[in-house]
This record gives C-alpha cells, structure tokens and sequence, in this order.
C-alpha cells in the first residue's frame, strides 16, 4: 500500500512539474511544439499574433526542428501548410477574424485535397466595424467548409484539442483539416494553469507516421493533385469527403478515449453540466459555456433545475448526443455568440440544434438567444435572465419563433 | 480507407474506387483522355493540297496532327515521304492548324454524328 501511496505521490509532483501559467496563445504554440511539427505558416493577426511569435522564437531557440514559412497573408499561410501537407509533412498555422475569412477559399481546397492541415483559431468578430474582441463569427464562417472544428473552454483544452487534432487529422479514416478554436482575448491572453505532457509521450500518442500512408508528392511517385474534377466526378469526390466526416466521430471518440488512458484527462464531443435531472437547458461554445455554468450554480443555489450543455466538438455535428442530453429537458436555449443573418432565427448553433431536434420529432419549446457580439461583456445575471426566459416558455408550452438579443442598447423592442 | 485500395483499379467506377480527393496516380494520364467531344467542327486535310510543310504539326496547342511514314504521289505527280493526318481522339477542333496552313489545304467540316 505504501508502495501505490509512495508511487502516486511521486506522479502527483511528476504532474505538478510539468504545470505551467500561460496564455492560450503559447498553449498552442507549446502544442505544436511538442507534436513536433515540420512546417508553420502563420501570418500574424490580432489576437493570434502571440502564436506567431512563440513558434518563431521555438524555431530559433532550437526547441523545435520546424521550417517557418514567413508568408505575406492568411491566403499564403494556408496555401503554404496545404502544400506543405502534401508532401507528407506535419503541418500548423493559425488565424483569426479576417485572416480566416482571406484564407476562405483555401479552406476549401485543403478539405477537398483531404490534406491533415491543422489550425489554431483566435476567435474573434468580423468587420465591419473593425472589431477585434471575442465572438464566434469567424468560426461560425467556416462551418460549411469541410474542416473539423473543435471548440475549447479554456487553456489546458486549447493545449489539449491541439494535441488530439493532430490524432484525428491524420488519422487514415479522416484525412481532414481540423481546426481547435481559443476565444480571442478570453482564453488567447488569459493568464491559465497549464499542465503539459512531455513530449515523446505526445509524440508516442499522436504518432508522426511513415510516409507514403496517404497520397503525398514524391518524385519517385509521380501523381497529379487537384486535377479537374468535371460533373463526372466531382460529386463523388465530395460524397468521399461527407464519408470522412461520418467516420470522423469514431476517430475523434477514440483520439479522446486513447488521451483519456495516457493523460488522464477527458473529452466528449459535449460536456454535460447538471443535466441528470435539469428541466431547462442552455447550449453554448467555447468560452462562454464557463459563464452559463456560473449562471446554473447560480439557479440551482435558488432551486431551479438549471442545467448546461457545451459542444466541444462543433463539426462533426454530434446530433445524436446532443439530442440524448436534451431528451428530457422543458426548454431549450442556445446562446450564441453570432449571427446568421437572414436565417430563419438569427443564432447559427441555433438552427443546427432546432433541426437536430426537429427531425428526431423532439418537439420543446425552444429559445435563440444572441448576446456577446463583438466582445459585449455577458454577465451571469443575463445569463440567468435567459433561464427564466426558459422556464416562461416550459410553462406556456411555446417556442420563441424570433430570436432573443440580450445586452443591447435598445429604445425600440427587437423581439 | 487507405490509398492502396484505390490503386487496385486504374479506372473507377464508383467513389468507392476513386483515388482519394481525385488525385491522379499515374503519370502521362491526360494522353487517355478522350477531347473528341468538344468538337463542332474537324479538320480535314487534303493530301492533294497538302506540301508537307508540318506547321500544322507544330501550331496544333494537342498534338493531334501525327506525322507518319506513309508516301503519297499528288495530282502534279509529286512525291512526298510522309504524310500528316489527324488524331482524331485528340483534336478538339480548336480550327489553328487550317488557320496555320499556308496553303489552305485543312477544311473545318462541321462533325456530324
Ligand atoms: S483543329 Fe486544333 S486540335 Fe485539331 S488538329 Fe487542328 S490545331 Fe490540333
Ligand atoms: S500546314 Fe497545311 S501544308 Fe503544311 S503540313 Fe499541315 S496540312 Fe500540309
């Protein structure tokens, strides 16, 4: 018994020396450092810059053995890790706001050409106006583009996600850019405990693989890449990227099964937070789940049966769980921190949570609620006041058919 | 779905055969590909016309004018070692060589098919 106590402490200190304050921004930075990449691209952008700078200092300071391309935009930095990629290298870049919104048309290709890209993105609002705080419109930009998209709550996640990206992207059965988000300013400069994993650990998990395990360039192979794809073929091409993604939850659940064994840490595609017995529900992302979370500690304090879901994994959409969780609750809200302009109600992670209800036949009442525009401070009491909201609606047994906006400075009413 | 198993067939037939992402794994493919179709109007070459002067062979942008070892005696009773003709596969009827010809000996005849 000694033995197990003495070996547990030693762990214990073990874990202990390897925590570290840092900011989301070299949490990533350190995460592609200890997947050992071979190439980074990466373009500077507000909020990111400090990603840049971190693998540029890793490069020079002999910690990590990677090329650093110095691009002169998103557009190259994207292009550059897609190329890269191509002839089998392990690749990173990182973006945010307006830098995703140049790199747009490359996402595309690097899905399409099921090149294992993998970015960090710093998520922040989209001009105009210039805005350069916290929301998920850029994110929320790149839903439809075949990436794999990842949300993270806080620092040791951001560090975390990257490390399973690698896992998933190059996984055989996927072959799919991925992208692990950090809200920007709220977790990419936010000061956090980090516990890092040794590297040759992270390297014995997301294993580096031989080359030649999927398409790449090589001379002595010579094969076309991107060639025409006419009606007669493009189709298909793109039911095999659909096919990718519906076998993409099953790499994912093993990459945080498998991270769970070794570190000890656990993911889901959603985190569930007091949901056994809740009567209502707010789905949220990222950052923002912390914030509901503090509002349902708040409610239950006062004897509502508040409860929390948070998607981690965005896309794939994982329907299924999602709607598992919410199976039994009154009222559902979803509190999104974007706009669909024009949609049918106005919250992206909305729509997508309404139709995973719809076509299950799960009829609730149901809320869209939009706040945090642009770095708007969200407050628990918001938080809270959209719960009551919810219970309003449980009672009357009605949807909210136009979205809810919260924190606005409003003389005329906008619901 | 490793990419030996889309090298077994050369060409597919459904997307389960395709090459991942459409790459093409072999080299020299585009000779197989078959441009007939976008054709409105072929070339014709009159050999009786004809004084071998290869400038069609060198303007066609496909490489669908084939110089081949064939003798041929015109009207004038002029003889010539080889001939040109017309890959038929190949040309997609763009019109350059009879643009090209100096001695207008290529006609563009409307396909018919
Ligand atoms: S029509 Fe165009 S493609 Fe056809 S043989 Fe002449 S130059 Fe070549
Ligand atoms: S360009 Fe005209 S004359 Fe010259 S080889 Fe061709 S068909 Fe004959």
């Amino acid at each position: 018994m000694a033995a197990v106590e003495l070996k547990e402490k030693q762990e214990a200190k073990a874990r202990q020396s390897r925590r570290i304050a840092a900011k989301g921004n070299h949490a990533a930075a350190l995460a592609a450092r200890d997947v050992d990449v071979d190439v980074a691209a990466i373009y500077p952008i507000t909020p990111q810059v400090q990603i840049a700078e971190k693998i540029a200092e890793l490069v020079a300071n002999g910690e990590l053995d990677a090329e650093v391309i110095h691009v002169e935009s998103e557009h190259s930095a994207m292009s550059a890790v897609i190329a890269a990629a191509a002839t089998g290298a392990r690749v990173f870049t990182a973006t945010s706001s307006q830098g995703l919104e140049l790199m747009h048309e490359m996402l595309y290709i690097a899905s399409g050409l099921r090149q294992p890209v993998v970015m960090a993105l710093a998520t922040r609002a989209l001009s105009a106006p210039i805005n350069i705080w916290n929301d998920y419109s850029d994110a929320m930009s790149m839903r439809d583009t075949g990436w794999i998209i990842i949300f993270s709550e806080n620092v040791q996640e951001v560090y975390d996600n990257l490390i399973q990206a690698y896992y998933i992207a190059e996984h055989p059965d996927v072959l799919l850019p991925t992208v692990v988000t950090l809200d920007g300013y709220i977790l990419s400069h936010t000061v956090e405990p980090l516990e890092l994993i040794p590297r040759d650990e992270v390297l014995s998990y997301a294993v580096k693989r031989p080359r030649g395990y999927r398409p790449v360039l090589d001379p002595d192979k010579p094969m076309t890449f991107g060639p025409v794809g006419a009606p007669n073929w493009y189709y298909e091409i793109k039911i095999q990227q659909i096919m990718a993604m519906r076998e993409a939850p099953r790499v994912i659940e093993e990459a945080a099964r498998e991270f769970e064994k070794r570190f000890g840490r656990r993911y889901g595609f959603i985190e569930e937070y007091m949901m056994d017995d809740a009567e209502v529900a707010i789905v949220s992302l990222g950052a923002t789940a912390s914030l509901v979370k503090a509002a349902v500690n708040r409610l239950r304090e006062e004897g509502v049966k508040a409860g929390m879901v948070k998607i981690r994994v965005y896309r794939p959409f994982p329907a299924e769980q999602i709607a598992k969780a919410l199976e039994n609750v009154a009222a559902v809200g979803v509190l999104d921190r974007a706009v669909a302009f024009g949609g049918p109600l106005e919250g992206p992670l909305f729509l997508d949570i309404a139709s995973t209800l719809a076509v299950r036949g799960m009829v609730k009442p149901m809320a869209s609620f939009i706040h945090g525009l642009g770095g708007r401070d969200i407050f628990v009491k918001e938080v809270v006041e959209m719960f009551k909201k919810l219970q309003e609606l449980a009672r009357s047994g009605r949807s909210e058919t136009r979205t809810l906006f919260y924190g606005v400075k409003s003389r005329t009413k906008l619901n | 779905m490793s990419f030996e198993r889309f090298l077994g067939k050369k060409y597919p037939e459904t997307w389960e055969d395709l090459p991942l992402a459409g790459v093409v794994p072999w080299p020299g493919n585009t000779e197989e590909v078959d441009t007939s179709a976008w054709r409105t109007f072929k070339p014709v070459i009159n050999q009786d016309k004809c004084i071998r002067c290869r400038l069609c062979w060198v303007y066609c942008p496909d490489g669908a004018i084939l110089e081949v070892d064939e003798e041929y005696t015109n009207s004038k009773g002029r003889k010539f070692k080889i001939t040109f003709k017309v890959d038929y596969v190949h040309c997609k009827g763009c019109g350059i060589c009879a643009y090209e010809c100096p001695v207008k000996a290529i006609d563009m005849v409307p396909e018919e098919r």
